[in-house]
Order: structure tokens, then C-alpha cells, then sequence
């Protein structure tokens, strides 16, 4: 055993991209997703925009017997997930049922399907209350029916940390395969573009109640006021480095160092945490602050947050030390999608060797931030740095790197 | 007068409606001694055509029927058993 936990496949389903290259294609063109909300009547709310998925047809992608039972986001990721194993060239006959899991976060489960439950029981009666709202709703939904379709019966969960919970779910998967599971299908989807989900973000006070598109998220701006909701997100399968090796498999990268904190009591005066998650996943990658090639930020688009990240990536990095970016400006910010999006987003630009823009946003200089907007930017990434942080106080920060060694012995 | 009877045909609809159909199943084929099992359904989908049934047709069908009832002419007979015109 090396202990590396390697990253052998890619699912994406998000706004821009039906489909890994097609996500990376949209991003790297710096076409932004963001629109007026398609999915519901939103007129009524103070906020109307979103990053959505582009149309498909569920008929095309999934068996009939899936479809009465899963709500968007199960669908969503079932379709991720099985792109991500066919990307990983996962041969289900070759690895035992119990040695394969699927550890995924949620951070509101099936929204859409629970609310036309809810409507029908309000309405009609509980007689009209479909027998799958059971479990169509539920936050571990997307891991017990990714589970179920692909015979993945080891120990499996679903972590709920809001945004931090994309880079959680990936740090609890790699603890399961130190602990000698041998491959997982992990990451984030989230997809509640519906009235309750929309209620329950606006409860939040975070969102942007701008109607411009091209101004609503704006992180690190002067003039940020929040951001825009979106769905979808990505499945990674993530393996043993050295069953990885052993098969013959191309690796993306190995998730390569983990730190999580919570923050203080709001009005304690102690330092936000995201420095120390910072610091903690540099030390668990055993690398150095100038070995990071990239940031993908957290990019709250509130002025206080974007002041706390700035600090902590200035206090870690030195003033503009690193290059920062936040390729979710496209997407608009995707609850438990957006940190697995992006850590897909940072394996991607170690392969490719580019670092995906921020668009929409004019940071303010005193944030001291080296932001990469506009245009991609050419560059050696060896390692890259993504940071999350989840409503509620969670921080999480996870290192990609370039995989090394084993490949050479 | 007339009353409303069950159909394989409606049953059918119910059936995908509530459960989808299982690849390989030709659910329009001839499946009225087949059983839910070897048409794909697990008892949930059941369950869940079980209440549209009960919805559609005013009937009340206790949990066990589809158990025992393991075929579409079981639980047609069922149903329709409760669906006897009542001034005739």
C-alpha cells in the first residue's frame, strides 16, 4: 500500500457542461451559465437567476424503472456517476461488491420531488403521496441508489457541510480507502432549483438579488452582493494509488492533503478558521505554500467572506503569491456540487495545464488577490489548492497534485 | 348500470406510471400470468400502483394483496371483485 488515494475517473453534470469535456470546454471559453431561473416560476421572489443544467432527456440517460423514483438530483448524479466509472474504466467484475463504495455530500436531497409530495399531500390527501418519497428526498439518496445501480455494498455515507461538503465527502473517502476500500465514487451533486429549495436559500440572506447576469456574483468586487444559486456537479472515483497503478489505469491526480475546521461563535473576535483548514491540508500533503500552483476559491460574493478568504490566502501565500480563480462565476455556486466541480476543474488544469478564468468581477485591488480573469492563463499546475466553505461555519481546504513516483518505479 | 372495471390495458399504464418497466420486459407482451417479480417489480412499485389503483378506482386493497396476488389476473380479480355493480 503507497497510502495515496488517486483520482481515476470524472462525472460532470453542471451549468455549461453535460459532460466533463463539455463542462471544461465552456469554462475554459469563459461562457457563463447564469440566466433567468427556467425550472420554476420565480418572478415572485427577490431572486431570479441560477445556473442550470442543459436540457436533456432523463429517457436517454437512465432505465424506465429509475425514473418514477428519483427526484433531479438523483438523476443527475446517477448520470454522473455512471460517466465518471466509465471514464475510470471501473470493471465491476473485477473488484468484490464490498470492496467498492459510494460516499457522496447533499445539501438538500430531493427537493423538487419532496415539495410536489408535499403539494399532493396538502391538496389531495396522503392516499396521493408517492410510495417513493420514502426515500426520494433524502440527503443519502444519491449514494443509496449510485450504490444500488453499480453494486457498490461497501461502507458508504453522505456528508451535509453545505458547501464544504463536495471537499468532505472526498477526505471521508479517501480515509475509507486507507482503511482498505478499494475504489469509491465520491464528490457532490445538488440540484434545488424549485420553490422550496429557492425559500430555503433566500432564507439564508446570501443570494444576489441583482437581475443583470453579468453583474449578480461578483466575488471579491467592490460591489458584491451576494451569489447565484445553481445545480448539478461532479462524481469523482477515487482509488487505492497503487490498485490504480496495478490496473493499468489513467490517473488524473491523488487527492493529496485535507484540513477542515469550524468557525468561532459569531461575535467571539477568534480568527475564522480558513487559514488553519488551509494550513492543515498543506501540512496532510506534506507541501510547502509555493508548491500550490492555484487556488480555486470559495468566492462567497459577500464583502465580509471575501475579506476572510482574501486574508487567508494572503496570510498563507503572501500578497498575490498564488494565482486565485473561481470558475463557479459560470456556474453560479452549486451547494455541495461546487467544491467537487471544482476539484474536477483542478485536475483538469493539472492535465491541461491551464488555469480556468473568473469572469463577471472586478476585484477590489485591496483584496491583494492575483485573480485569473478573462481569458484562461497558460501554466504549469503540479498542485492545486481548493477551498469550500459551508453555511453554518465549515471550512474545508483539499490539495490535488500531479500523481509522482509510482509511476516511475 | 355499468361499472368500471380494471383492464390489463389500464393496468399496464399503472404499472409504468408507478414503477417504469425493467429493460428486457415487454410489458405490452403477454404478461397476465406473469408475476410482478419476473416483470422487475420490487414491492415498493408495488406499493406505489397499489395506491393508484386504490385512488383511480375507489377500491381499498390490503398490503398483502400484491404478495398474494403474484399475477396481473390475480390482483385484476381482486379489484374487480370490489368493483360488483351494485343495482344490477
Amino acid at each position: 500500500m503507497t497510502g495515496g488515494t488517486a483520482v481515476t475517473g470524472l462525472g460532470v453534470t453542471a451549468p455549461g457542461g453535460f459532460g466533463v469535456e463539455d463542462f471544461w470546454a465552456s469554462v475554459l471559453g469563459g461562457h457563463s451559465s447564469i440566466g433567468p431561473v427556467r425550472r420554476f416560476d420565480a418572478s415572485g421572489y427577490p431572486a431570479g437567476l441560477a445556473g442550470e443544467v442543459p436540457e436533456f432527456d432523463v429517457e436517454d440517460h437512465l432505465p424506465s424503472r429509475l425514473i418514477p423514483q428519483t427526484d433531479r438530483v438523483t438523476r443527475l448524479a446517477l448520470i454522473a456517476a455512471e460517466w465518471a466509472l466509465q471514464d475510470a474504466g471501473h470493471d465491476k467484475e473485477r473488484i468484490a461488491q464490498y470492496d467498492a463504495a459510494v460516499v457522496t455530500a447533499s445539501s438538500s436531497g430531493g427537493f423538487e420531488f419532496g415539495e410536489g409530495e408535499l403539494r399532493n399531500l396538502w391538496s389531495k390527501g396522503g392516499a396521493y403521496v408517492s410510495a417513493y418519497q420514502s426515500f426520494a428526498w433524502f440527503y443519502a439518496v444519491n449514494s443509496g441508489q449510485i450504490s444500488i445501480r453499480h453494486g457498490m455494498r461497501g461502507p458508504s455515507g453522505v456528508l451535509v457541510s453545505e458547501q464544504a461538503g463536495g471537499l468532505d465527502a472526498l477526505a471521508d473517502a479517501r480515509r475509507r480507502i486507507r482503511k482498505g476500500t478499494k475504489i469509491i465514487l465520491s464528490g457532490g451533486i445538488d440540484a434545488s432549483i424549485c420553490s422550496w429549495g429557492w425559500v430555503a436559500q433566500l432564507a439564508g440572506g446570501r443570494l444576489s438579488s441583482v437581475a443583470d447576469p453579468a453583474r449578480a456574483y461578483r466575488p471579491f468586487d467592490a460591489s458584491a452582493s451576494g451569489h447565484v444559486p445553481g445545480e448539478g456537479g461532479a462524481l469523482l472515483v477515487l482509488e487505492d494509488a497503487e490498485c490504480a497503478h496495478d490496473r493499468g489505469a489513467r490517473v488524473y491526480g491523488e487527492i493529496a492533503g485535507y484540513g477542515a475546521t469550524f468557525d468561532p461563535r459569531p461575535g467571539s473576535g477568534r480568527e475564522p478558521g480558513l487559514r488553519r483548514a488551509i494550513e492543515l491540508a498543506l501540512e496532510d500533503a506534506a507541501a510547502a505554500p509555493e508548491e500550490i500552483d492555484v487556488v480555486f476559491a470559495d468566492a462567497a460574493a459577500i464583502p465580509d467572506l471575501d475579506r476572510i478568504e482574501a486574508d487567508a490566502i494572503g496570510e498563507v501565500f503572501g500578497r498575490r503569491g498564488v494565482p486565485v480563480t473561481a470558475p463557479k462565476t459560470m456556474t453560479g455556486r452549486l451547494l455541495s456540487g461546487a467544491a467537487s466541480l471544482d476539484v474536477a476543474a483542478a485536475l483538469l488544469s493539472i492535465r491541461d495545464s491551464v488555469i480556468p478564468p473568473t469572469v463577471n468581477t472586478a476585484p477590489d485591488p485591496g483584496y491583494d488577490l492575483d485573480v485569473v480573469l478573462g481569458d484562461p492563463r497558460p501554466a504549469t499546475v503540479r498542485a492545486a489548492l481548493v477551498l469550500a466553505r459551508g453555511y453554518g461555519g465549515f471550512n474545508s481546504a483539499l490539495v490535488v497534485r500531479q500523481q509522482s513516483g509510482i509511476r516511475n518505479t | 348500470m355499468s361499472v368500471r372495471q380494471l383492464t390489463l390495458d389500464e393496468l399496464r399504464t399503472i404499472l409504468r406510471t408507478s414503477g417504469g418497466v425493467e429493460e428486457g420486459v415487454d410489458l405490452d407482451g403477454d404478461i397476465i400470468d406473469a408475476t410482478f417479480e419476473e416483470l422487475g417489480y420490487d414491492s415498493l412499485a408495488l406499493l406505489e400502483a397499489s395506491t393508484n389503483i386504490e385512488r383511480t378506482f375507489g377500491v381499498r386493497l390490503d398490503d398483502p394483496t400484491f404478495r398474494d396476488t403474484a399475477t396481473p389476473k390475480a390482483l385484476m380479480a381482486v379489484v374487480n371483485s370490489q368493483l360488483v355493480p351494485q343495482d344490477r
